[in-house]
C-alpha cells in the first residue's frame, strides 16, 4: 500500500528526489532573506532592529509551550493512529464525519497556524483529504478561548452571526479544494 | 542508536520511535519557523497601527477588500487583530472591512505562505489562500448584511 510506505519513509531519507530538495532549500533561502532584512534594518535603525528581535523573542517564548504540546500530540498520533485509521476518519470516503472532525479540530486547535503544518503534512501523508485540511485551517478563525474578547470588542450579536458563516466558509473552501484536486487526479 | 529505517513490518512502532519521528518532523520545520517568527517581529515593529488606520478610504467595497488584504499580510495572535479591529471601529472604519480583516488575519497568511507551501505544497497553499481571501469578503458581506437585517 502506497500510503503506508510514504509514512515509513519520512524518517529523514534524504534522497526523496528533486521536490524535497527544493523544499529544503526554500526553507533556508527564506530564513536567510529574513536575516538579511534584519541586517539591513540594523544598519539603518539599530533600535528598531533590537525591538523587533525582542518581539521575536517574546513570540518564541509564547509558542514554545505550544510547540511542546504539538510534539506530544504528533507523537501520540503517530503511535496510535495507523494510516488505515486516519483514512477511515479523514481519508477518502470519510463523509460528513470527516468534515465535522476537521472543523471541530480547527476550532479547538491552539497557537499560530504555522506550527500545525508539520502535523497536517504527516496526516496527509497518512491519507487525510486536502479538502479537510483546508477546512481545518479555515475554521481556525473561530477560537473558543478568545470568544469573550471578540464579544467585548464587537458585541455578542456580531459573534453569533459571524461564527456560522465561518463554518460555512470552511466547508466551501474544503469542497472547492477537493473539486480541484479531483480534477487534477483525473487529468493525470 | 535507533535507526528509523529498520521498520519492515507494521508492528515495529514504539512510543519512543513516535517521539523520535515527531522531534525530527518538527526539527526539520525549525528554519522555517524561525524565519516566520523573525519576520513577524520585524513587521510588528516596523508597521505602526496608525498606518493601518490611514489606509481605509470610506468606500465600502474597497475598504472591505483593503481590510481583507491587510488581514492577509498580517498574522500572529488573533487577539491582536481584535484589538486593531476595535481601534479601527472607533476610528469609524466600516464593519465590513473590520470583519474581513479579522477573518483573513487567521485564514490567509502571506507571511507564513512559504511555510505552508513547503509543508502542504505550493499549489495547495496558493489555491487555499486565494479562496480564503475571496471567502473572507463574502463572509464579511454576509455577516454585516445579516446584522443589519436583524437589527
Amino acid at each position: 500500500m502506497k500510503i503506508v510506505r510514504d509514512t515509513e519513509d519520512k524518517g529523514g531519507n534524504k534522497g526523496e528526489g528533486e521536490k524535497r530538495k527544493w523544499d529544503t532549500h526554500y526553507d533556508l533561502y527564506f530564513l536567510v532573506s529574513v536575516i538579511f532584512l534584519y541586517l539591513l534594518l540594523f544598519f539603518f535603525d539599530p533600535e528598531s532592529a533590537y525591538n523587533a528581535l525582542k518581539v521575536t523573542g517574546n513570540i518564541f517564548i509564547q509558542i514554545i509551550p505550544i510547540l511542546l504540546f504539538v510534539i506530544i500530540f504528533m507523537a501520540l498520533i503517530d503511535y496510535f493512529l495507523l494510516p488505515k485509521t486516519v483514512a477511515k476518519y479523514v481519508g477518502k470516503g470519510s463523509g460528513v464525519k470527516g468534515w465535522f472532525l476537521a472543523i471541530s479540530a480547527g476550532i479547538i486547535s491552539q497557537g499560530p497556524i504555522y506550527i500545525w503544518y508539520p502535523l497536517l503534512k504527516d496526516l496527509r501523508d497518512q491519507g487525510m483529504r486536502s479538502g479537510l485540511i483546508a477546512a481545518f485551517l479555515y475554521s481556525r478563525a473561530i477560537k473558543i478561548p478568545l470568544l469573550p474578547l471578540m464579544v467585548y470588542y464587537f458585541g455578542l450579536l456580531f459573534v453569533i452571526v459571524l461564527l456560522p458563516y465561518v463554518v460555512i466558509a470552511s466547508l466551501i473552501v474544503g469542497q472547492i479544494i477537493e473539486l480541484i484536486e479531483n480534477r487534477k487526479d483525473k487529468i493525470q | 542508536m535507533i535507526d528509523p529505517k529498520h521498520k519492515g513490518g507494521e508492528k515495529s512502532k514504539s512510543i519512543a520511535m513516535s517521539f523520535y519521528r515527531a522531534f525530527k518532523s518538527l526539527g526539520s520545520a525549525l528554519p522555517m519557523l524561525a524565519g516566520v517568527v523573525l519576520l513577524l517581529g520585524l513587521l510588528l515593529i516596523c508597521v505602526p497601527k496608525q498606518f493601518i488606520a490611514s489606509v481605509f478610504t470610506g468606500e465600502l467595497f474597497r475598504d472591505t477588500v483593503i481590510g481583507s488584504a491587510i488581514g492577509s499580510i498580517s498574522a500572529g495572535n488573533p487577539i491582536t487583530s481584535y484589538i486593531i479591529g476595535g481601534e479601527l471601529m472607533k476610528g469609524g472604519v466600516s464593519l465590513f472591512a473590520i470583519t474581513a480583516f479579522i477573518v483573513t488575519w487567521v485564514t490567509v497568511g502571506i507571511v507564513q505562505f512559504p511555510a505552508e507551501a513547503a509543508f502542504l505544497g505550493r499549489r495547495f497553499a496558493l489555491i487555499r489562500n486565494s479562496l480564503s481571501f475571496i471567502l473572507a469578503i463574502l463572509v464579511a458581506i454576509a455577516t454585516v448584511t445579516t446584522l443589519v437585517a436583524i437589527q
